[in-house]
This record gives structure tokens, C-alpha cells and sequence, in this order.
């Protein structure tokens, strides 16, 4: 029971304060602990996967070390240290001694084992519920190369993470960005593609031009972006595997940016300047005329589609200041729905469908938020000098963003939080890092 | 690449001394009035030679700056823009990409958007005077190309700012 009861906790936290209306009915205390954002990480322990081949330890090792990286980088979960460990795990299949596991208060015990054979991984995974004295859910095995051994800790990650929150996990994913050098007034920019942890970094793009605000497509295998190659800003669209960019049609005199993929992964939207006003637009990625999506003689930008391709959400400075509007997917009239103080820019919507993550802007400040896709419930979960351009994970409970320094310093980097405004923490890349834009889960 | 290498090679036909490309995302192209050029030969090329992209530059002054998230065109701006019209008009051959930027405070893509505002606000002005519409392009590079890097008003005021670039004739 204290396990289940750690199982909810956990899920509420990241569920937290949007989980909605059937919280609100259930027990008192439990409620005030998720609005005060209170949580104790839950204590897991996983001792080093066994090793079921000769040459297997130093990839078991690894795998155990990433697995536990990306759950105690969630916040919601604490690693007890081996050296307090009473039992140990000789082997995958021996009977777990819970008592042991229990005297140092592990309420999760993760076990696991490697094999290789040639380049051919195996990795399988067992979850035990300690003080219930039960194994949760059944052991699963992932196979696959050996050069893919992160992918598969991630893959354990997610499993374990998924089957005690309830959520979909996000560690098996990857993301683009920009990768920056140079001072502020001498910046390169390249494209970039890394796991989601920062890993296995590779660019995408030399820094001969400026690039910008890079998009996944739908299943992560192209991704949209806005270079500066002829002089203009243009649209390119990069395939992921092979790294081959290919430049979309535009109409001379003209300035295209901010390109985003519908859920089809065919259509796009993105903003044209001309003659000074810019407007949101529509096109095929594979090529044929761009239809107009707005007509104001104000700034429309941004733009991003509901999960369902139905809407639009994206900012417009039609009312004087930068603010935030949902319009039919197709163009038409627009609904404000950012009402508060201050100025609101970059709206993505959720993967779920549930909220609207935004950059604000108010009195000299910079937050990344969310909202209910009707406006509601605006919840501001950082602040700084300059925080902007927030992706969401593939489970739409944690953000990543760019923060920029101050001053002539000045430098960007990556951070995540989740949508409690809990885990705030930086996301390191070799260089620094702006713009990043969060793949789905991997396939 | 292209339009920096065209730059100089004008500029070099032009017999030069006057620095290659100046200003153009880089220090201080800043309008230094027309009290600047002083008597003396007139070098060709140089900066009080009236017909050189120096003097364009330099002395009529190739940018011009905007309030906080504004795109209208000042009162000092005008008498810059002026001096460029006048210039452009005389001048026939150059053809102009006026670059549009934004200070650092502000959304990344709708920095693009508000430099794209400025942008055209000065080649509207332009064209008002009298200069062809094909000889002036824009661009705008929103908050991707600050020429000062604090973070105070002092920098921002210098960074919110339209810049003419003068490329390529006509024919050429």
C-alpha cells in the first residue's frame, strides 16, 4: 500500500495540478501536497544488470548507469547508492529477498542483464514492488545492436518510468536544435541533433549561414528549419537519416520562417513577410502553391497545430501587443486566449492536447509557461534574464527551452522543467544550445 | 557570401581606402553628419568622395534606429533617409538591401517579423522620395545580428535599427 500510494503521488506530480476535476473530489491531504508542488522522490535501487555473456560487463554497466540517469533526472525518483545495499543480485532469475530491499527502504527495485553475441544486444528488465513484496508488471527484453545499447537503456527507462507513473515515457527520444558559438555579435549557428539527455551529439549543418528554430516532423525523420543560405530567410526541410536539406519554393522579395509540420507530416505552416507584414501560411512540403491562413496587416507567427490538425494556435500583435489566438486549421477567425499581464509569444501545443506551453514576457521578464488551450489556468514555471522557444517531451509533461545570460557574456543553453514547474535543470551540449524542439518517442 | 563578396568587389573597383564593407552588422557606421568631410582632395572611393559607398556610409550615415518594438520612422531618421534618397537618386548605378534587426528583448521569430517592419518602413520612405522599388530589397535579421552586446538600454537603443547596404549596379 505505501508503494501504491508513492505510485499515485508520483503520477500526480507530474499530472500535478492540471490532472483536473476528479482530483479535486478525492482525499484532502493528498491534494495539498501536489498544489504546494511537495513530492519526495521515490527510493529505487538497481543494482549493476548481470552480465550473462563474457564480454558483456562493461556494456551492462553502462546500461545500468543510464537507466538510473534517467530516472533520477525526472525528479520523481531518488537512486540509493549500492554501497547501502544489503542483498546483492547475483542473478536475474534468483528470488528477490524483499526484506532486505525493504531495510533500506528501496520502494522500487529494478533488475536487469545483458548479453551480447557478436553486435547483437540483449537487455531484459525486471520491476518489483518492495513493500507489496511483488514483482510489478512482467520482465521485458529489448534486442538490437550493440551501437544502440543507449537506446535500449532508454527503452528500460521509459518501461519503468511508464509502469509507476501511469505516464508515457519521453527518455527514448531525441532533439534537434541549435547549436551556438561566438559572441553575441559574432554568433555561428549550426543545427544539431542529440538524445534527449544530451548525448551523442551531431551537426546537421556547417555555420556558414544563420539557421533557426528547427521542427521535428511528426515521426521524427525531417525536420524543418529557417536558414540564412541565399541572404533571405528560407525554408529548408532535412532529412534526418540521410542529412540531405532541400530548400522550399518561396516567392522572390519575400522572407519565409518559422515552419512547422502539420500532424500529416505533408502539410505546413509557417510565416511570410512581405512588404513588411507578415502573415501565416500553408503548403505541401512536397511543393504547389502556399495558401494565405491570415490577412492582417499585424504580426501572425508561430504557429502550431493541435495534435489533432484541427487548430492553430499562434501569436499576433493584432491588438497592439504580442498575444496568443486559436483559429480553424484551415484559416478563419481567430479567439484570443492569453488575457494575462505582459506579452505572449511561441505557444506549442501539447502532444496531449491538453495545454499550451508559451514564452511571457512582463515587466522585464522572461517565463516559460503553460495554459489550458482555452486560456485558463496560466501557470508560469520559470523566470529569468531570458527564457524562450519551449518544446514539448513526447509525453507532455516536461518542457525544455532556451535561457539566454545577460550581458556581454551573453550565452544560450538548454534547460527542461517539468509542468509542475518542479526539475528545473540544464541540458548539456558541447556548445551552447538554443531553440531545441523534441522528437516523439523513437520507433 | 555572395552579397559580401559583391560588397568588396565594388568597393575595391572603386579604388578603395574606404573601409570594406563598413558597418554592415560591425562598429561604427553611425550617421556621422556631413560635418565629417572636410576640404582637401577628394579621394576617389573615399569617404568625401560624395559618389563613394564610403561617403554613403559614413557621412550620410546608413542606418537608422527605432523605439522600443516601434517600426515608424523618426524624426532623425528621416533626415538620414533623406540624405540616402538624395544619394540613391544621384547615384543610380547601386542598388540597396536594407537590413532590419531588433534588440535582444523580444521572441526570436517575432523579432524576424519586427525587422521585417523596419525594413520596409524605410524602403517605403524611400520609394516616397522617389527611388525605384527595384533597387531596394529587404531583409531582417530580428535579434540574430546585434552590433552591441550589453544588455541595457545604451546597446538595445543601437541594435533596433534599419540598415541600407548598398550592393550591386543595376546591371550588374
Amino acid at each position: 500500500m505505501r508503494f501504491l500510494g508513492m505510485v499515485l503521488s508520483a503520477a500526480l506530480a507530474l499530472g500535478g495540478f492540471w490532472s483536473g476535476t476528479a482530483l479535486a473530489q478525492s482525499d484532502g491531504p493528498l491534494r495539498i501536497e501536489i498544489t504546494e508542488g511537495v513530492i519526495e522522490p521515490l527510493p529505487f535501487a538497481l543494482p549493476v544488470f548481470e552480465a550473462e555473456t563474457g564480454d558483456a560487463g562493461g556494456l551492462a554497466a553502462q546500461i545500468s548507469q543510464v537507466v538510473s540517469a534517467d530516472l533520477s533526472g525526472t525528479g520523481l525518483f531518488r537512486e540509493i547508492p549500492a554501497n547501502a545495499f544489503i542483498s546483492q543480485v547475483s542473478s536475474f532469475a534468483a528470488p528477490v529477498q524483499y526484506a532486505d530491499w525493504k531495510a533500506i527502504n528501496a520502494q522500487a527495485l529494478i533488475t536487469g542483464a545483458v548479453s551480447v553475441q557478436g553486435n547483437q544486444l540483449a537487455v531484459k528488465f525486471r520491476l518489483y514492488d518492495v513493500f507489496s513484496g511483488a514483482e510489478m508488471g512482467s520482465g521485458l527484453q529489448f534486442t538490437g545492436t550493440t551501437d544502440g545499447w543507449r537506446r535500449m537503456a532508454h527503452k528500460v527507462a521509459d518501461a519503468v518510468y511508464s509502469r509507476i507513473t501511469g505516464e508515457g515515457g519521453y527518455f527514448d527520444s531525441r532533439v534537434v536544435f541549435v547549436s551556438e558559438t561566438g559572441s553575441k555579435d559574432a554568433r555561428q549557428k549550426r543545427l544539431a541533433i542529440m538524445d534527449y539527455d544530451g548525448a551523442g551529439v551531431q551537426y546537421l549543418t556547417d555555420s556558414s549561414a544563420i539557421v533557426l528554430a528547427p521542427r521535428f516532423s511528426p515521426n521524427g525523420d525531417r525536420v524543418l528549419y529557417t536558414s540564412y543560405e541565399t541572404g533571405f530567410p528560407r525554408i529548408y526541410v532535412l532529412d534526418v537519416g540521410s542529412v540531405q536539406q532541400r530548400v522550399l519554393e518561396s516567392q522572390d522579395g519575400t522572407m519565409s520562417f518559422a515552419p512547422r509540420f502539420a500532424p500529416d507530416g505533408q502539410n505546413i505552416v509557417f510565416s511570410l513577410s512581405q512588404g513588411g507584414n507578415t502573415d501565416i501560411w500553408a503548403m505541401n512540403v512536397g511543393g504547389g502553391g502556399a495558401t494565405r491562413l491570415t490577412s492582417a496587416p499585424s504580426i501572425e507567427t508561430a504557429p502550431s497545430f493541435s495534435p489533432d490538425g484541427s487548430q492553430i494556435v499562434f501569436e499576433s500583435d493584432r491588438s497592439g501587443s504580442q498575444q496568443l489566438y486559436i483559429m480553424p486549421a484551415g484559416g478563419g477567425e481567430a479567439q484570443r486566449i492569453s488575457f494575462g499581464p505582459g506579452r505572449y509569444g511561441t505557444p506549442v501545443w501539447s502532444p496531449r492536447g491538453d495545454l499550451i506551453a508559451f514564452t511571457k514576457q512582463n515587466s522585464g521578464r522572461f517565463h516559460i509557461g503553460v495554459m489550458r488551450t482555452d486560456g485558463s489556468e496560466e501557470r508560469l514555471l520559470t523566470a529569468s534574464f531570458l527564457d524562450e522557444g519551449p518544446t514539448w517531451a513526447p509525453n507532455g509533461r516536461v518542457i525544455m527551452f532556451t535561457r539566454e545570460t545577460q550581458g556581454e557574456g551573453g550565452r544560450s543553453s538548454l534547460y527542461s522543467v517539468d509542468i509542475s514547474g518542479r526539475n528545473l535543470r540544464p541540458v548539456r551540449t558541447p556548445e551552447g544550445g538554443s531553440d531545441p524542439s523534441w522528437s516523439p518517442l523513437l520507433q | 557570401m555572395t552579397l559580401t563578396a559583391k560588397i568588396l568587389l565594388l568597393v575595391a573597383g572603386l579604388a578603395l581606402a574606404a573601409c570594406t564593407n563598413p558597418g554592415r552588422f560591425g562598429a561604427d557606421g553611425t550617421a556621422g553628419g556631413a560635418g565629417g568631410v572636410g576640404g582637401g582632395a577628394i579621394v576617389p572611393g573615399s569617404a568625401n568622395d560624395p559618389t563613394s559607398p564610403a561617403y554613403f556610409n559614413q557621412a550620410i550615415g546608413d542606418r537608422v534606429l527605432f523605439a522600443v518594438d516601434q517600426s515608424a520612422v523618426t524624426d532623425e531618421g528621416r533626415v538620414i533617409l533623406d540624405g540616402q534618397a538624395t544619394w540613391l537618386l544621384t547615384n543610380t548605378d547601386f542598388t540597396a538591401i536594407i537590413e532590419g534587426h531588433a534588440d535582444e528583448q523580444g521572441t526570436r521569430e517575432y523579432n524576424v517579423a519586427l525587422g521585417a517592419r523596419r525594413a520596409n518602413a524605410v524602403r517605403e520612405y524611400l520609394v516616397s522620395k522617389g527611388v525605384a522599388g527595384n533597387r531596394l530589397r529587404t531583409v531582417s535579421y530580428g535579434k540574430e545580428r546585434p552590433i552591441e552586446i550589453c544588455s541595457n538600454e545604451a546597446c538595445y537603443a543601437k541594435n533596433r535599427r534599419a540598415v541600407t547596404v548598398l550592393a550591386g549596379g543595376l546591371t550588374g
